[in-house]
């Protein structure tokens, strides 16, 4: 009896065990979702910042979780994806070290000042990262923060000796395979099944953040003479992007390619309103009283010179009013007068002349980047309490990217994502358009379960407080994106995420 | 008590969840295995619990049931847009009850029953996609109750008495879906309270209309667990005064609801016995929990649970085998006191039908071993938790469950 106690209870023990609840057809079973005519097992991404995973002005580890490609990748593992590794940083402070010297600055967070007023802060503290410390890879995802499109092709570009010349990226300095690899060459040597290639918004972005301080090289194809805010030229993308598409699909493997969108689709650009100085109607009469010779006399007779055209002269007139005033700025796009204002028939003192050499106002159809919200309206020199920027001083022209300057983005970006939707085409790749994406979310935004995912800094939630980079949420809701585009062109039904489910912004105090 | 909290960074919106039908019917193996019927059965002091005016009609002079029963309950949860899956790894629950009972005169006798007839016990994988619902719940209930049993003619009899309970809840839920501390960990409370104690009772009445054929009815009142001096205890919060989640004194009360049972039993061919009990749960009585948090700065959390009275249908068979064993079986029917839309993953419980059976082993004149199988069958349902809410907005918590539960028992029944 004891005995048949004993095997009563032996079996039901065993019972238990095996007896999980067990869904008619559970996700996690294979073929509940599938890759269709892709394979997922194997998949690498390629490209820069966005794919790394950087926000906030910083690459650190929760955001490398957060990067849109391993977001993917934990969904392909429902569809026979395999592992992702990814070079995580060493922190999630972010800053990088060179030889124990801090190279980059710590990640942005929200803080709330004595005043009780978020904003965001650099994070303090001392970073661990050191980028001599050589981590051992391949990793699939191989986004290197800072890339351009003919970066991913150069040889040395994860050399860590080249990273103070500028020669080479602190980034892919921790994780290249050699110090004359490529990070293209890295990627493909790791025989992907699957990629993806998000690659070209350096190409615009620097120029584009430094208020069109660079130049624009189209026209000339040798990079190597390239400075860093300097637009790429189209036919340099258009080969580098195709050699890397080429190098990618050498062994067969399927992917997607993924376009540039607009730079002032993000908040970086968005933020700062054009009109940001308030006067009252006495200081603005004050102002224009000053201006006044410039305007009637000045540009007037610069037209009858020859020296400007009168649309320039239009453009350069100076006018205040009481309420939202557009700031005063210098715009490397007009000509230089501050020679000839010190000559006949102006004889300007030198001061005035380099003051007036290329100056206007802001216009409502220029950007001021976010990085102006720090420095307008303040008076640098304690002293002189008359020296206000933006009214009496110029706003540097890094701080605005012009309608002209816009214009040279958009001709670059226009003809880099021709290409990249021809290749996706002729390659039979899955495309994605980015572009059209981000402007949905700049016009009204995307609605989610838990609100409206929109391009507004810090409250929006799709932009980290770097204003450039997407937050986690905004990374989730890219991830969906590809994979619906993946699904659509290879037939596969890999499951979306909840972006609801991913973070926003990080707030902590110092 | 138990459920808690949720505080949205921003807008501090709060949301929470309670716990689904946490009425947890193991009161003794015999009548376990039989589909849980006992308010119109004569058979051992667990009539203590089943229906006090039984006691009376015992043959034994003194009686002592004592027994274990291990709950072994399974959660799966999927949700097939994401492919988010979950499967909980819940402690193996041990509810216990003590029974006696004693025969003072042929009509009237005494009784005492320690027993756990709420709780629950439910754990997830931390940071699981529903964490913002609950990461773990353990919830339990001692009822302590004295009674006393009159013989009023051959056919009649009455029972009942006081009923002393002690609780305790610990509950763990991520504040909201995405706040974390800076590198990332979950921001999450731990609400607390042990030593809840309040009073209830018990009474009830049996009518014989043969030997053979009884009828017999039991109401248990309402019995509401006020907790005074509860902690909450939060982890990684951001250091920011936008977050102001510093652990602090809860107060919360939770009612463990009154229920009612009407039943019959029928002794026939001299070895079988056939019974059916029917119990109505009130549960309305929940219709919401509020928690009330002792830091002014923390908004209080008011959460309408909206349950609704819950019937169960009981049917159980009884042959004596042999004098050394009889056996026992039974099945019952449980619905669910959640209402549509509130279906959290705290205890995610849809009708059931429940599948049981046993056996009672004599050893000699006085020691019996008693022992009973439920297994509890839930059907696979599509559901959602529709009242958390995000920024003001709800953020339906939807997917497909599938729960069961296997729950052996052991017992040992004393008589003299």
């Amino acid at each position: 009896m004891k005995n048949i106690l004993k095997y009563t209870f032996a079996v039901m023990a065993v019972g238990f065990v095996s007896c999980e609840p067990e869904f008619d057809t559970p996700v996690t079973d294979e073929g509940f979702y599938t890759s269709g005519t892709a394979d997922l097992s194997n998949y690498v991404s390629v490209g820069n910042s966005l794919t790394a995973g950087y926000a906030d002005g910083a690459l650190y580890i929760t955001g490398q979780e957060n990067s849109y490609p391993n977001i993917m990748a934990e969904q392909f593992a429902y569809a026979g994806g395999g592992e992702f590794t990814q070079p995580l940083m060493s922190d999630n402070m972010g800053g990088l070290l060179l030889g124990g010297t801090q190279i980059t600055e710590n990640r942005f967070v929200l803080a709330v000042d004595a005043n009780g007023n978020p904003g965001p802060v650099r994070l303090a503290g001392t970073p661990t990262t050191e980028i001599t410390n050589k981590l051992t890879g391949p990793f699939n995802n191989m986004g290197v923060p800072g890339a351009k499109s003919f970066h991913l092709v150069a040889p040395g570009y994860g050399n860590a000796a080249g990273v103070p010349t500028g020669a080479a990226n602190p980034y892919f300095a921790r994780f290249s395979s050699s110090e004359s690899a490529t990070v293209i060459a890295d990627a493909a040597s790791q025989n992907p099944t699957f990629f993806s290639l998000w690659i070209g918004n350096n190409d615009i972005l620097s120029y584009a953040t430094s208020g069109g301080s660079g130049v624009d090289q189209t026209g000339n194809f040798d990079p190597a003479t390239y400075g860093g805010n300097d637009i790429t030229d189209p036919n340099v993308f258009a080969s580098v992007y195709s050699q890397q598409v080429d190098a990618l699909t050498a062994s067969g493997a399927k992917g997607v390619l993924v376009n540039i969108p607009e730079v002032t689709s993000i908040p970086y650009f968005t933020t700062v309103p054009t009109n940001a100085i308030p006067l009252d109607a006495a200081t603005a009469g004050a102002l224009n009283a000053q201006f006044a010779g410039y305007n009637t006399q000045i540009l007037p007779g610069l037209v009858q010179m020859g020296v400007i055209t009168p649309e320039e002269a239009a453009l350069r007139m100076i006018n205040f009013s009481a309420g939202q005033n557009f700031p005063i700025m210098t715009d490397d796009d007009l000509t230089d007068l501050t020679t000839i204002l010190q000559g006949a028939p102006f004889s300007l003192p030198e001061q005035l002349a380099v003051l007036l050499g290329q100056l206007r106002q802001v216009k409502s159809d220029d950007l001021i980047v976010l990085t102006a919200s720090s420095i307008l309206g303040t008076t640098p020199d304690p002293n002189n309490p008359q020296g206000v920027i933006g009214v009496s001083i110029p706003l540097s022209d890094q701080y605005v990217l012009a309608v002209s300057e816009q214009a040279r983005i958009t001709a670059a970006s226009t003809a880099y994502n021709a290409t990249i939707e021809a290749l996706a085409g002729a390659k039979g790749l899955a495309f994605v358009d980015a572009k059209s994406a981000l402007a949905s979310l700049a016009n009204g935004g995307i609605a989610y379960d838990g609100g409206v995912l929109t391009s507004q800094f810090v409250t929006g939630g799709a932009f980290s407080l770097d204003g450039v980079h997407p937050t986690p949420r905004g990374y989730a809701y890219t991830a969906n994106l590809i994979i619906r585009a993946i699904n659509n062109t290879y037939d596969a039904t890999i499951p979306i995420v909840k972006i609801g489910n991913y973070p926003t912004i990080t707030l902590t105090n110092n | 008590m138990k459920k808690l909290v949720v505080l949205a960074v921003f807008a501090l919106a709060s949301a929470v969840t309670y716990a689904g039908g946490y009425r947890v019917s193991l009161q003794g193996n015999k009548a376990l295995a039989m589909g849980h019927t006992g308010v119109a059965v004569v058979n051992s002091s667990e009539s203590v619990f089943f229906n006090p005016a039984a006691l009376v009609y015992l043959e034994d002079k003194f009686s002592v049931s004592v027994g274990v029963h291990g709950v072994f309950s399974n959660i799966a949860y999927q949700d097939t847009q994401t492919g988010a899956n979950a499967r909980t790894d819940s402690p193996v629950g041990t509810p216990l009850y003590l029974y006696a009972s004693y025969q003072a005169t042929d009509w009237l006798a005494f009784g005492l029953g320690v027993y756990t007839p709420y709780g629950s016990s439910v754990e997830y994988e931390d940071d699981w996609v529903g964490s913002h619902l609950v990461n773990n719940i353990d919830l339990q209930a001692i009822y302590i109750q004295p009674t006393v049993s009159f013989k009023i003619n051959d056919k009649l009899s009455v029972g009942g008495g006081p009923i002393y309970v002690t609780g305790s809840v610990n509950f763990n839920r991520n504040l909201n879906r995405t706040l974390t501390d800076l590198d990332g960990n979950r921001s999450n409370v731990t609400i607390d309270a042990t030593g809840v104690t309040s009073w209830g009772w018990v009474a009830s009445s049996m009518f014989n209309f043969t030997d053979d054929l009884r009828i017999g009815a039991t109401y248990r009142s309402e019995i509401v667990l006020d907790a005074e001096d509860g902690t909450a205890e939060f982890e990684n919060i951001p250091n920011s005064p936008l977050t102001p989640f510093q652990n602090t004194s809860i107060k919360a009360s939770m009612p463990l609801p009154a229920e009612m049972s009407v039943g019959m039993s029928y002794n026939f061919c001299e070895k079988w016995l056939f019974a059916f009990d029917f119990n109505r749960t009130f549960w309305d009585a929940y219709e919401s929990l509020d928690i009330d948090f002792g830091n002014p700065a923390i908004p209080d959390s008011k959460n309408a649970r909206n349950y609704k009275n819950a019937s169960v249908y009981r049917f159980g068979m009884q042959y004596e085998a042999t004098k050394m064993f009889t056996l026992r079986a039974g099945y019952y029917f449980d619905e669910s006191p959640v209402r549509e839309g509130y279906f959290a993953p705290e205890t995610p419980r849809n009708d059931s039908n429940n599948f049981t059976a046993g056996l009672t082993v004599n050893l000699g004149e006085h020691l019996q071993i008693d022992a009973s199988f439920l297994y509890s069958h839930f059907k696979e349902i599509d559901a959602s938790y529709n009242y958390y809410f995000e920024n003001g907005q709800a953020v339906p918590f939807k997917g497909t469950y599938k729960t069961n539960a296997f729950v052996p028992g052991l017992g040992l029944t004393y008589k003299l």
